[in-house]
């Protein structure tokens, strides 16, 4: 996820804000695992600044190492409109690296259907956590692993697919 | 080979019977089950073990036998070898009477299509495995109307089958199959004809009534998204069982 997009993006709704407040803004609406760290929200706002992304509206005194009062410049603004409108390019995909084992342990003569086998349960015993969490949380929680959910459905699908085909592609990449 | 991890590894709340059942008896075995249709082959040497209040989802492509595994575990298809054990009695021995009873009294049923009686109308259709079991029409009626409740759809209860939603239709068919507690859920693709909103209110809906009651369910699907409402899977290929992953 684009850290600085995000924040330009909570300026916008927010019309100006301090860092401590875009920290605690990100981590509340987007659950992410790692919540993200003050270090890199102040490092992120001073090179928006740099680039022209952000202005300072003013400075609160006394209270913290940095009270500055943030906001989104209209360069800012084109910037963000550009990302949202952008789609994302689905390539990370092509990077698989459960593909690689499996090809290598074919080449190497070594049980690709245990591989497979092996994701699946781990696919699985994720997909049964983020139902868990899905059960109990807010609707929030609820979209945010049900965006888990269906890529590991996904992933779980591609690797049903490989299993029937190991033979042909075995055939492949040993020539 | 027969999966033994317990539970996922990682137990859902209300699935601790599953877990502390360990060391207990199962509820449901199958033994080295093997059965030809003609000259195919549909299982060949399948085994399968439930503890009481477990879920197990039976995964596979199409043809691997899955269902025909879920069959002649709930005693529909007899094997034409090895066993099948419900609480310690074999059921392959039974009279086809007894086993009728004991499908009628203790399993429940779910398949891809509700299989709903299209004549009646859903509180009737709930309420017939309390009817077959010697419970009068009154009776039998004011305890589906609590079970289509339970379902969110109680307002079906009038209505035939083919008034309702697909999705209603399903809840209406999960009703029917925990009406008469019966201790084993046997699902066959139960949301195959459900989208994905659907798919997940009725799974919803059926796991929690499981684990409300500590039914178990022995759980066919394709879809692994079904599958994630369980407490452990085992895949099947060409008609066999095997482990997804080193119990160790």
């Amino acid at each position: 996820m684009s850290v600085p997009r995000t924040l330009l993006g909570l300026l916008q709704a927010q019309n100006s804000s301090h860092g401590y407040d875009l920290k605690r803004a990100h981590d509340e609406l987007f659950r992410s695992e790692r919540p993200l760290a003050y270090g890199q929200v102040y490092a992120t706002l001073a090179r928006l600044l740099k680039n022209g992304m952000v202005s300072i509206d003013g400075a609160e005194s006394g209270d913290g190492p940095d009270r500055k009062l943030y906001s989104i410049t209209d360069a800012g603004v084109t910037d963000l409109d550009s990302w949202l409108s952008s789609p994302e390019q689905p390539t990370e995909y092509l990077h698989n690296t459960l593909y690689t084992k499996v090809v290598l342990a074919l080449m190497a003569d070594r049980s690709a259907a245990d591989i497979l086998d092996a994701q699946r349960a781990e696919h699985l015993t994720a997909m049964r956590e983020f139902n868990r969490r899905k059960a109990s949380g807010d609707l929030a929680d609820q979209l945010i692993c049900d965006h888990a959910l269906y890529h590991l459905e996904a992933d779980l699908r591609w690797m049903d697919v490989t299993a029937a085909r190991l033979a042909e592609l075995a055939a492949q990449v040993k020539g | 080979m027969t999966s033994t991890r317990s539970a996922g590894d990682q137990p859902s709340e209300g699935r601790q019977a599953a877990v502390t059942n360990e060391g207990s008896s199962p509820l449901l075995s199958g033994r080295d089950l093997v059965l030809d249709f003609g000259a195919t082959p549909a299982l060949r040497g399948a085994d399968l073990v439930v503890m009481p209040g477990e879920i197990v989802a039976v995964m596979g492509a199409s043809g691997s036998g899955k269902s025909t595994l879920l069959h002649v575990l709930a005693g529909i298809i007899p094997p034409d070898s090895g066993t099948v054990t419900y609480r310690g009695t074999d059921v392959t021995m039974m009279h086809e009477r007894e086993r009728s009873a004991l499908r009628r009294n203790a399993f429940g049923f779910i398949f891809q299509f509700g299989q709903l009686l299209p004549e009646l109308t859903c509180v009737q259709n709930v309420a017939l495995p309390l009817r077959l079991g010697g419970i009068g029409r009154k009776a039998a009626e004011r305890v589906a109307l609590e079970e289509l409740a339970r379902l969110d759809v109680v307002d079906t209860a009038d209505v035939v089958p083919g008034r309702v939603s697909g999705g209603q239709a399903q809840r209406v068919a999960v009703a029917r199959a925990l009406i008469a507690r019966p201790s084993i859920i046997f699902a066959d693709e139960p949301t195959g004809a459900l989208d994905s909103l659907q798919t997940e209110k009725v799974m919803d809906l059926l796991a929690k009534a499981v684990r409300d009651t500590q039914f178990a369910m022995v759980l066919v699907t394709h879809e692994p998204r079904v599958a994630a409402y369980s407490d452990r899977e085992i895949l099947m290929r060409d008609g066999r069982t095997s482990e997804t992953r080193d119990p160790a």
